[in-house]
């Protein structure tokens, strides 16, 4: 083989080894600050990988925030650096009426459609289209689960009695009076934080979660017979394999009634 | 006093380029200012003009995603002003990490630390490969991956923002330059100095060489943070014509032979 040309092929392979090796470190750290699946995200944020692909870190929506209660990430906050986030129990989202951080947005990482709506021909914010995450509540430390009176978080509350509502509840210890519990409806929670910014335990026992965090999924296997429209969703579907294994062949009602064979 | 000036003055333009953009975007920040918003990622200028950062922007492109109009708009303004003026100039007027790897060199000479090191080579194409792979990497990864680590932004973000820990940024920056390896960051790793390098290759604004009045001081290529550019000093008249040149002017400022000054190119080679 040509001298040269050896020299030159492994300078050159010298060369892809350093860039792949290179390139392992940086996804894989990559990887770990992308992992922060806590993080709070502004209004109109797009789904956390969408967002994270569109933020170009350049800090007008943190700027735009009167409350600051936006914040950049910055190194020592584990949070994907320059990304900005925001913690409710410090300063919650105010939800203002013209939502001034998401239309200084140059990227779109903040979409301003999912925060508008149409009314009369014209396009308008709805600041309760918000979905930057959903109050849970922690029932064994909320007081008001207790039997102690309190509606902190209740009165807190942008969309009161829609995204908290107060639950009546017979107060078995006492037997004579009634316990005012708060319920989250996800339907209608923003997220804001000003529940949790409330809340008047030491650790707040409501707590805003990213949504894909908190909430479930039934799936599609479940319906509301009592609901006229629900069972419109199974409309096309090939039905649902429920065969597994030779036994669950048969009907429920045979093995009921048969006994089991257990050969 | 004008000897001072005469021996400084780009690079007094630097720094005060330099520092007074960070103030515009501190102003913006901390008491609402309209004239300089967001930061060198992405901005906005008297609230109207967007401004981006074309690398960012391409390597958001590179995950999939499309960027709204403002971005983009803003990156074109960006790339278009260094092709055609700009050239190199981010690095030496408006990157702050510039001030950092400037204060390690200006150490290296004062100390002469370049006489006692251990040399290490590498070449100064390595910031072309870091580029090529953040590009492949953002398109695995989904996420623009030198924003997530670049210094650049950290330091910048954190003068603006708050900095958290990323004063151990600069402080990796510094020391890597001043003992590991000459004009480390910004000469050989830096990917955004690559980008402008590229984009900055036909710029107007060049120094340009007289041969005849060179006395072979090399006090030029001594200041000079690409002194690769400078291959033609003492052996022909000619102008800079590499990307590489960040236009930051000391060259001309040191030289005692009036044989470095800036012009205009010249697209028509001389002398060949």
């Amino acid at each position: 083989m040509d001298k040269n040309r050896r020299a030159f092929l492994v300078s050159l392979a010298q060369n892809v080894a350093i860039a792949a090796t290179g390139g392992f470190l940086w996804s894989a750290y990559v990887e770990e600050a992308k992992a922060a699946p806590l993080i709070l995200r502004p209004p109109g944020a797009r789904k956390e990988q969408d967002f994270m692909s569109l933020c170009i870190k350049c800090g007008l929506c943190v700027e735009a925030c009167p409350y600051d209660t936006l914040m950049l990430a910055k190194p020592g906050d584990n949070k994907p650096l320059g990304t900005p986030y925001y913690i409710p129990r410090n300063i919650p989202c105010y939800m203002c009426d013209d939502i001034p951080c998401v239309p200084p947005c140059p990227t779109g990482a903040l979409d301003i459609k999912s925060v508008t709506k149409e009314q009369d021909g014209k396009q308008v914010f709805d600041i309760t289209m918000m979905r930057m995450g959903v109050a849970i509540v922690d029932i064994k430390d909320c007081i008001a689960y207790w039997g102690i009176q309190c509606d902190a978080c209740y009165r807190a509350c942008p969309l009161l009695d829609k995204a908290i509502y107060m639950e009546m509840r017979r107060n078995e210890r006492t037997g004579k009076h009634a316990k005012l519990l708060p319920v989250v409806d996800p339907d209608y929670c923003t997220g804001c934080g000003l529940c949790e910014h409330a809340c008047v335990t030491e650790i707040a026992a409501i707590k805003v979660l990213p949504r894909d965090v908190a909430l479930g999924k039934v799936g599609n296997h479940y319906v509301k017979g009592w609901e006229k429209s629900d069972e419109a969703r199974l409309k096309g579907s090939s039905g649902i394999r429920t065969t597994v294994t030779p036994r669950s062949e048969k009907s429920a009602v045979e093995s009921l009634n048969e006994g089991l064979n257990l050969e | 006093m004008s000897k001072i000036w005469n021996k400084y003055r780009f690079l007094i333009l630097r720094r005060f380029t330099q520092i007074a953009l960070l103030v515009l975007y501190i102003g913006g920040n901390y008491w609402g200012w309209k004239i300089l918003q967001g930061n060198l990622s992405s901005s906005k200028l008297f609230d109207t003009i967007p401004l981006a950062d074309p690398y960012a922007v391409l390597q958001i492109f590179s995950t999939g995603a499309i960027v709204a109009m403002d971005a983009l708009i803003g990156a074109v303004i960006i790339a278009v002003f260094y092709a055609l003026l700009g050239g190199r100039a981010f690095c030496s007027y408006v990157c702050p990490v510039n001030m950092v790897t400037d204060l390690a060199n200006y150490l290296r000479r004062k100390w002469n630390l370049d006489k006692f090191e251990k040399k290490w080579w590498a070449s100064r194409n390595i910031r072309y490969w870091v580029m090529g792979l953040s590009f492949i990497l953002s398109f695995i990864l989904g996420t623009a991956v030198f924003e997530l680590v670049s210094p650049i932004s950290m330091t910048h973000r954190g003068i603006i923002f708050g900095m958290g820990f990323g004063w151990a940024a600069i402080v990796t920056i510094f020391l890597f330059d001043l003992f590991i390896l000459k004009n480390g960051w910004c000469g050989h790793i830096c990917p955004l100095g690559g980008f402008y390098s590229l984009i900055g290759r036909y710029n107007l604004f060049r120094v340009k060489h007289i041969q005849p009045n060179c006395t072979l001081c090399m006090k030029c290529k001594e200041v000079c943070p690409e002194k690769e550019v400078l291959y033609m000093i003492g052996k022909k008249s000619q102008m800079v014509d590499m990307g590489e040149c960040t236009l930051c002017g000391r060259c001309v400022e040191v030289c005692d032979d009036d044989a470095l000054h800036f012009g205009i190119r010249d697209f028509v080679k001389k002398g060949e």
